[in-house]
C-alpha cells in the first residue's frame, strides 16, 4: 500500500527470526508517530507458513514474498525480490532487523532503489512530524540523530535489543495474508552456497561458567594476560575475551564473548579493559552481576554494569586479586 | 590480479572525541588517527592474495588532506599505489554519496576484486562495500574470514554468520568482498616499506575526474543527514566505586559479598 510502513521479517529455518518481532515493535512505534499503516513482509523460503505467526501481531496486512530462488539465502535474488515489491507497492518506509544477513543485502537494495538507508538504529521519535532515527556511531561512544534527505523509499535497520519482541502488540484478529507476486525468472543467482557449518565444538563451554573474567584490548599485549588469569583463578572463574583479543591471537577463538562468539550469563561477569561495543554486550548483558574496570569513565560498558571502577587496570586488577585472595583465603 | 582496497581514516581508538561547534560532527583537528580496523585487515587480505597469485593492490581513500597519513601507511604496508578522492565537494557525504564516488574510482581501474572493511569504527554504517557492488553491478559477499585464490573466474570465500556459524560460498569475478576483523594477522610496515612509500604514486581526484557532478557527492548527494551528534545519557548508571585502586578494590569485594552476594 502506497505510503505504508513495512517491517520485513527474516526467516531462519522457516521460522520468523526473533529479532523480526523487535522490528515489528519498532514499526508500531513509527506507525503511531506518523499515523501510517504498518504491514509486515515475510521474505524467503517458507514465508507462507511463517506468515500466520506474524499475522497474530498488530499489523494491517502480511505480505508473503517467496520464490524458489530465495532458497538458500543469497544477496542477488533477495535484492531483486524486495526491489520489485517496493516498486509495485511504494511503501514510505521499509524496516529491517540489523542482522548479518541484512548487512549482506540491504545496502544493495538501497543502491538499487537509490534510497537512503539508516542502519543500526536504536530509537525512533517524531520531532514535529519528522521522524528522527537515533544511532550510535564511534563504537557506541556518541549518539547521532539522523533524518532522511531527499525523496524515495526510506530504509531503516534496528539494532538487536533496541526494541523488545514482547512489545510487538498482538492484533484483535489475525491480519490478512496476501501473496506478493514477483517475477524472478530474469534474475541471475551469482553466489553459490557450498556449505554452512558450525566451527568445531568449542573446547571451553563458557555458558556453564559461574564466574567469568573477560579481558579486552585494554590489556595491551599478550604478555600482560597473566594479570587477569590470576584474577580469574582467585575468583575460581573462567577467562574470556572480547573479539580483538582473539583476532590478535592472544587467546583462542573459543574464549570470545559476543555476537560472533559465545553468549553467556554467569552469576558474575568482570569486564576488564573492554569498551562495551554492542557486539560484545549482546553476548553478556544478561549476566547476574556485571563489573567493569576501565580507564575511560564514558566507556559504554558502564551503562550495563552494576559496579564500575574507573582507573588503570594495571593498578586495579592486582589490587583486586590481592583482596579477593585475602577474602576467599586462596 | 588487480585488487582495489578501500580504506578510511578514523580517529584513533582511545582518542578523546570532541563534538565540533556545528554540533553534527567530531572536531578532528590535531586528533590522532589510524586506518579503520577492518580496513587494515582488508589491506592485509589484498596484499596476501596479490603476493600469492601475482598482481597489484591499489589503495583507495576518500577523505581530506589529513587522510594522506593513512594512505602513506597503506603504501608502507605494501600497496603499489594509491588514489585519493580529495575535494571540498566530497565533504559530509553519507554512505550512499561516498559509495557513488568510490564505485566510480574503483570501477575505472577495472580490478578483479574490490575489498573493503566490513564497517567503519566511526560512522559504522556497514554499507559502503555492498553499496558500491550494486552501483557497479558486481556480486558481493560480506564478513569474509578466509579467501582462496581464484579459479575459473570464481572466488571461494568463507563468510562469518551469527553465533559461531560460517559458510563457504563462491562468486564470479569481478566482485566486492567486505572483510571481517581477524581474517589474517595484520603486518607491520617495515622501515624499508616506509621509505619506499615516499616514491609511490598517489593520485588525487575530484568529482569531475570521476565523471561525476559535484551535486552527486558529499553533502549535496546524501540521502541521510546527521542532525545532531552528542554524548548519550546513560540509561542504567553503574555504581562507580571511588578511591585509589586498593580502596576501590576493597569496596568492590565488599559489595560483591554483601550486596550482590556472588562471592
Ligand atoms: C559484525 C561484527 C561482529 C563482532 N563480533 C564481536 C564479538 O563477538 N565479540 C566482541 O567482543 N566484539 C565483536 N565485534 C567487535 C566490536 O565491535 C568491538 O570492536 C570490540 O568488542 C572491542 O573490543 P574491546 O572492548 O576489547 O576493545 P576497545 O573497543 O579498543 O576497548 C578497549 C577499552 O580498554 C580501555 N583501556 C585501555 N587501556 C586501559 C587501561 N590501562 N586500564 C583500563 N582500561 C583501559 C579503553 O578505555 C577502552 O574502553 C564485532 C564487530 C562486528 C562489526
Amino acid at each position: 500500500m502506497a505510503g505504508a510502513i513495512w517491517a520485513v521479517t527474516q526467516l531462519e529455518q522457516g521460522e520468523p527470526k526473533g529479532v523480526s518481532y523487535e522490528t515489528i515493535a519498532a514499526g508500531q512505534k513509527l506507525a503511531a508517530a506518523l499515523g501510517k499503516p504498518l504491514e509486515s513482509v515475510v521474505l524467503g523460503a517458507g514465508a507462507r507458513t511463517a506468515a500466520a505467526k506474524v499475522a497474530a501481531r498488530k499489523v494491517e496486512r502480511v505480505r508473503v514474498v517467496d520464490d524458489p530462488k530465495l532458497d538458500p539465502y543469497t544477496p542477488d535474488p533477495y535484492t531483486a525480490a524486495l526491489r520489485l515489491a517496493v516498486e509495485a507497492e511504494t511503501p514510505d518506509y521499509v524496516l529491517f532487523p540489523h542482522t548479518y544477513q541484512v548487512r549482506d543485502w540491504v545496502p544493495r537494495l538501497a543502491a538499487a532503489l537509490d534510497a537512503g538507508f539508516v542502519s543500526d538504529v536504536i530509537d525512533v521519535r517524531a520531532d514535529g512530524g519528522e521522524p528522527v532515527f537515533v544511532r550510535q556511531p564511534f563504537q557506541g561512544k556518541l549518539n547521532a540523530d539522523c533524518v532522511f534527505a531527499g525523496a524515495g523509499p526510506r530504509l531503516v535497520s534496528f539494532q538487536a535489543g533496541a526494541f523488545l519482541a514482547d512489545d510487538a502488540q498482538k492484533g484483535e484478529s489475525p491480519a490478512e495474508i496476501v501473496d506478493q507476486a514477483i517475477d524472478l525468472s530474469g534474475v541471475e543467482v551469482r553466489t553459490q552456497v557450498l556449505d554452512t557449518f558450525q566451527e568445531v565444538e568449542n573446547k571451553v563451554d563458557l555458558s556453564r561458567a559461574d564466574v567469568i573474567v573477560a579481558v579486552g584490548r585494554g590489556i595491551g599485549k599478550q604478555e600482560n594476560l597473566g594479570l587477569v588469569e590470576e584474577l580469574a583463578a582467585a575468583l575460581g572463574g573462567q577467562l574470556a575475551a572480547s573479539r580483538p583479543v582473539c583476532d590478535n591471537e592472544w587467546l583462542p577463538m573459543d574464549r570470545q564473548i559476543g555476537s560472533s562468539g559465545q553468549t553467556v550469563a554467569p552469576r558474575l561477569y568482570l569486564a576488564v579493559g573492554i569498551s562495551g561495543a554492542i557486539q560484545h554486550l549482546v553476548g553478556m548483558k544478561n549476566s547476574g552481576t556485571i563489573v567493569a574496570i576501565n580507564k575511560d569513565a564514558n566507556a559504554p560498558i558502564f551503562s550495563v554494569a552494576d559496579y564500575g571502577i574507573v582507573g588503570d587496570l594495571f593498578e586495579v586488577v592486582p589490587a583486586l586479586t590481592a583482596k579477593v585472595k585475602e577474602t576467599r583465603g586462596v | 590480479m588487480k585488487i582495489v582496497v578501500c580504506i578510511k581514516q578514523v580517529p584513533e581508538r582511545d582518542a578523546r572525541l570532541r563534538i565540533a561547534p556545528d554540533g553534527r560532527s567530531v572536531d578532528s583537528a590535531g586528533a590522532a588517527t589510524e586506518i579503520n580496523e577492518s580496513d587494515q585487515y582488508a589491506l592485509e587480505a589484498g596484499l596476501r592474495l596479490a603476493e600469492g597469485v601475482g598482481g597489484e593492490v591499489v589503495a583507495l581513500l576518500l577523505g581530506p588532506d589529513g587522510a594522506e597519513e593513512a594512505i602513506r601507511r597503506a603504501l608502507a604496508m605494501g600497496a603499489t599505489r594509491a588514489i585519493h578522492l580529495n575535494d571540498a565537494a566530497f565533504q559530509e557525504g553519507d554512505a550512499s554519496a561516498n559509495a557513488r564516488a568510490l564505485a566510480a574510482a574503483a570501477g575505472a581501474e577495472s580490478p578483479d576484486l574490490i575489498l573493503t572493511g566490513l564497517q567503519s569504527d566511526d560512522a559504522g554504517w556497514s554499507q559502503t562495500g555492498v553499496l558500491l557492488a550494486e552501483r557497479l553491478g558486481w556480486p558481493s559477499a560480506t564478513l569474509i574470514m578466509e579467501i582462496e585464490p581464484p579459479a575459473d573466474g570464481r572466488i571461494k570465500v568463507k563468510r562469518e554468520l551469527e553465533s559461531g556459524w560460517f559458510q563457504w560460498i563462491t562468486l564470479p569475478l569481478p566482485a566486492v568482498l567486505t572483510i571481517q576483523s581477524g581474517i589474517y594477522p595484520v603486518r607491520y610496515a617495515t622501515l624499508k616499506g616506509i621509505m619506499g612509500a615516499k616514491k609511490k604514486e598517489m593520485k588525487k581526484m575530484a568529482p569531475a575526474d570521476l565523471g561525476l557532478d559535484p551535486g552527486q557527492v558529499g553533502a549535496a548527494g546524501r540521502r541521510v543527514e546527521v542532525r545532531r551528534l552528542y554524548v548519550p545519557e546513560k540509561s542504567a548508571e553503574a555504581e562507580i566505586l571511588q578511591g585509589d585502586a586498593a580502596t576501590a578494590a576493597a569496596t568492590l569485594v565488599d559489595r560483591l559479598q554483601k550486596e550482590a552476594k556472588v562471592l
